[in-house]
């Protein structure tokens, strides 16, 4: 039940709100509804064993409607649990236009994003795949920038093209199903040859390819990015990646096995490239949230390549790196959204000093900071530490490169804290005041949960424990 | 036969009315009254009730899957006529004559779903197609109106010409008229041994249905007939009547194309990848809405190929969903599109703001043609690969197809924007509440064939 709850709070919540349009009502009933989510995840992580709901859908077809949840769709529902109220606050003082509109299609995308993480129906999967979209388009081509509404569409058409080759993926392996059904179990149970293989993995990976994004079908995602309203972002960027690192654990793996053997070295090299390639951009960027966007292709560059050497440890790492990460930076989107709503600005060449004018903002940013570039202490370092250690057994050289990465993450993001908040007040930070209590609410919780996971990360290890089981066991 | 007879006999009642009645306005509520007593009688088929026993000497064959799609085209029908049977008033001096004509065209349509001949097939198509040309030229002071027609009449005639010299070949090369020739022997080397006669006459009938649902590279009088005509009868032309015509068609060459070999399926690759090529770029660079849904209308057929293509239980399945989920789409856009005062894209610029039940009712009928999950649309596409799929044979027909069908969402998107993320002021005719419910019934059975297509489906099933 706790699982169909999941979908339906938001789903429901999300409908009553757009039908409230514009009242006060419209934003509070948004946070209550995504805190009463909350609750509920966290049941559900607290709950032993794997939840599951099943109802009948489409019996012609073979697919019914049926969720499962286990230790990483847990610690997944749980992450986009803590997101969207943790986002909902930070940006209650903002105003939006047709804010019933604007919180409604929050919701749904909340909605879809439970559905894909709690799927275990090939249909419903892509059913629910596709529809974490629309809301996002919407919201991105009405609240967005300037350039919103041909970056949107961009992002949209290369999205679905991805899309529609995984539902040919999925037509092909459900007409090799032994029962002709769309349920994940039998979907794992399908022997394909070599090259059949070779095909599915392809369709299926160019999707997930496009959606983390992984270098070079990654063009889409910092206009994307920096066009979107800064709410949409944090969720893009917090939640909507892990659903093709999430779909690449759950329907790729155990599917394909040969296939990711045989890719999984071309893969690599790609996810490394898109690491350096991104992190050297990064530190060239004047624009905070373009800097923040390459330098999340490069976290997600690691975990893609830590999915793929195929060892316990790399995909522990990953586990947990993909809640860590969406901590991270929803942490670091708060703080460029603080800084874009009060200065009007997001260029690092016309601010500096804010540390002076905001002492919090820069204790509560230079934290989030250091736990991007994976000190030790924070969370990050946990699943970087586990995701190398598991590159390390695959390929020693892979590493050493990839390592590279963490020295020019500490480059580009040392750099930014020190243009932003030290050195000389600029003339737009003068006026700058201190953050509101609702923002420092929520960044002090996200603070929190770095330290705390970056200290005691065994709960997390221990909750996706099953799922890493049986990928192993499966092998 | 019901539906046959019930047909012919209501488009001489419209005929009559418009003599009788004097009120103009009473002619479409009679349609609408007339297309449910077509209703019944269809559905009273079903259960062997017939209205007239006739002996059609083995030339019509009813059978479930056939009736039902006569219910499928009856029903569009009646919702093409109750958004648009204003429309319809206000385009000519006498609507009672074009209500007329559309029964007669569902006469047509009812005869290509059981025929069993083809000599019938020809009678249904010719019936089928000859309203329509003067439906075309129904705007008769337009002179696009007029041009537009005749372009539908002079082609429409010599593809029949066609149809009939292909009828000709067949019947030369194998002695009947019938659509059954049974599995025919085959060489060492896996050919058919089927008189050359025969295979020419069947690639004739294959150009002339093709030319009928608009296929590349026989398409050529699609745009300029679609965007010539009235839109409220490019509406019923463009949903209706193609369906039909793909109906027909495969009903046609379900059993013949055995008789062709293996070439069938390189002819029907070939045709299926130019009209999807031509249909989808074209329509990406369309200003005008009305043009640009005639050439996605192309590409559509592209898609409902497919059915042709595979040729199984899920194909067939997947026309009468393909064609229940695209009638009602398309009929929904161009109720809406009717009502606009500039049929470009910057017409619609704004709509949102200024009536935004039709903005959201047009984007639901937009998602469903464009194939986004939660639409009728996405199951009918779904259908089609799935067919194509289970039918074994090479998966890059179905890549090529996906790749076009993500082209198509540009074009279908670009309504979408500008009616909500351009200013503007979109100005529309009278909108009355009836139309608003209207539009929105169809939105919401859109929606609901994409949660549940099983209700459609279960339907054909009983």
């Amino acid at each position: 039940m706790i699982p169909l709850l999941l979908i339906s709070i938001p789903l429901l919540s999300g409908l009553a709100v757009l039908l409230l349009k514009d009242s006060p009502a419209s934003k509070a009933l948004a946070l209550v509804s995504s805190i009463a989510t909350l609750a509920l995840a966290l049941v559900a992580v607290f709950s032993k064993g794997a939840l599951h709901y099943d109802a009948a859908w489409l019996p012609a077809l073979g697919s019914r409607f049926s969720l499962m949840q286990d230790g990483m769709a847990k610690m997944l529902c749980l992450l986009t649990a803590i997101s969207f109220p943790v986002v909902f606050a930070a940006t209650y003082n903002n105003s939006y236009q047709k804010s019933g509109a604007f919180y409604g299609l929050m919701l749904l995308t909340q909605a879809g994003l439970m559905g894909v993480f709690l799927a275990s129906d090939a249909l419903l999967f892509y059913f629910f795949w596709e529809l974490a979209l629309i809301p996002v388009y919407f919201l991105c081509s009405i609240w967005g920038g300037e350039r919103r509404i041909a970056v949107t569409f961009k992002f949209f058409i290369y999205t679905f093209i991805g899309s529609l080759l995984m539902l040919i993926g999925i037509l092909y392996v459900y007409s090799k199903t032994a029962d002709h059904s769309f349920a994940l179990e039998s979907f794992y149970h399908v022997k394909l040859m070599a090259k059949e293989q070779a095909y599915v993995f392809a369709l299926f990976f160019i999707a997930f390819a496009i959606k983390m994004p992984i270098f070079p079908l990654h063009t889409w995602q910092p206009d994307a990015y920096e066009q979107s309203p800064t709410a949409t972002t944090m969720i893009l960027s917090g939640v909507m990646v892990k659903m093709g690192i999430y779909a690449v654990i759950r329907w790729l793996l155990p599917m394909v096995p040969d296939a990711v053997s045989g890719h999984a070295m071309f893969v690599i090299i790609l996810s490394v490239t898109g690491m350096i390639y991104a992190s050297l951009i990064a530190i060239r960027q004047d624009d905070i949230k373009r800097l923040i966007a390459y330098s999340s292709i490069a976290h997600i560059g690691l975990m893609c390549a830590a999915i793929f050497v195929q060892n316990r440890i790399g995909l522990e790492g990953v586990m947990i790196q993909m809640f860590n990460h969406g901590v991270n930076v929803i942490g670091l989107w708060i703080v460029a959204d603080v800084i874009e709503q009060q200065l009007g600005t997001r260029k690092m060449s016309e601010l500096g000093g804010l540390a002076q004018k905001a002492p919090v903002l820069a204790v509560l940013l230079v934290l989030m900071a250091l736990a991007n570039v994976a000190l030790p202490l924070t969370n990050a370092f946990v699943g970087e530490f586990l995701m190398f250690n598991g590159l390390f057994q695959y390929n020693v050289w892979i590493t050493a490169i990839a390592g590279i990465s963490i020295i020019l993450a500490a480059v580009y993001t040392l750099n930014m804290i020190q243009k932003v908040f030290y050195g000389q007040v600029a003339e737009k930070v003068t006026n700058a005041v201190d953050l509101s209590f609702n923002t420092q609410l929520a960044l002090g919780i996200l603070v929190v949960l770095v330290l705390v996971m970056g200290l005691y990360p065994q709960p997390m290890i221990n909750l996706t424990k099953d799922t890493v089981d049986a990928i192993f066991v499966q092998r | 036969m019901n539906a046959i007879i019930v047909s012919a006999l209501m488009g001489v009642v419209m005929m009559l009315s418009g003599i009788i009645f004097q009120n103009k306005s009473l002619m479409k509520h009679l349609a609408a009254a007339g297309l449910i007593v077509l209703l019944v009688a269809n559905l009273l088929q079903s259960y062997g009730k017939y209205v007239i026993q006739v002996d059609t000497h083995n030339l019509l064959h009813f059978e479930q899957f056939g009736i039902f799609f006569n219910t499928i085209a009856i029903v569009a029908t009646l919702i093409y006529v109750l958004l648009s049977g204003k429309d319809i008033e206000n385009t000519g001096v006498h609507p009672a004559e074009y209500f007329a004509l559309v029964f007669f065209v569902l006469c047509g349509v009812t005869i290509l779903t059981s025929f069993n001949g083809l000599l019938m097939l020809f009678l249904g198509v010719e019936i089928m197609s000859i309203p329509l040309y003067i439906l075309t030229g129904a705007d008769k002071k337009n002179l696009k109106s007029n041009e537009a027609s005749l372009k539908y009449l002079l082609m429409g005639s010599f593809s029949t010409g066609i149809m009939l010299m292909g009828i000709a070949l067949i019947y030369g090369g194998s002695g009947s008229f019938g659509i059954n020739p049974g599995t025919p022997e085959m060489t060492v080397g896996g050919i058919p041994k089927v008189s050359f006669l025969t295979v020419s006459g069947l690639i004739l009938l294959f150009v002339s249905m093709c030319f009928k649902v608009s296929a590349a590279p026989f398409h050529f009088w699609t745009p300029d007939v679609y965007d010539g005509a009235p839109s409220v009868f490019t509406s019923f032309m463009a949903t209706v009547v193609k369906a039909a015509g793909f109906f027909a068609f495969m009903r046609l060459f379900e059993s013949q194309s055995e008789l062709m070999g293996a070439t069938w399926k390189i002819l029907l690759s070939f045709v299926i990848i130019a009209t999807l090529l031509i249909g989808n770029i074209t329509a990406v660079f369309q200003q005008s809405v009305k043009r640009m849904l005639a050439y996605s209308s192309i590409a559509q057929a592209g898609f409902m190929l497919f059915a042709l293509y595979a040729g199984n239980d899920l194909a067939k399945e997947g026309i009468l969903l393909y064609a229940a989920a695209y009638s009602l789409a398309t009929i929904g856009v161009f109720a809406v599109l009717i009502k606009m005062k500039d049929y470009t894209l910057d017409g619609f610029n704004g709509l949102a703001k200024t009536q935004p039940v039709l903005a959201l009712a047009t984007t639901i009928c937009l998602l469903s043609l464009s194939g986004i999950p939660l639409t009728a649309g996405f199951f009918a596409k779904y259908y089609m690969l799935a067919a194509v799929v289970k039918a074994g044979g090479a998966l890059w027909i179905v890549i090529v197809a996906v790749l076009y069908a993500a082209v198509s969402v540009y074009y279908y998107f670009r309504v979408i924007q500008a009616m909500y993320f351009k200013e503007g002021t979109a100005e529309t005719s009278e909108i009355t509440g009836g139309f608003k419910v209207g539009l929105l019934l169809v939105a919401g059975l859109i929606v609901l064939i994409g949660l549940l297509p099983s209700v459609l489906l279960n339907y054909f099933y009983f």
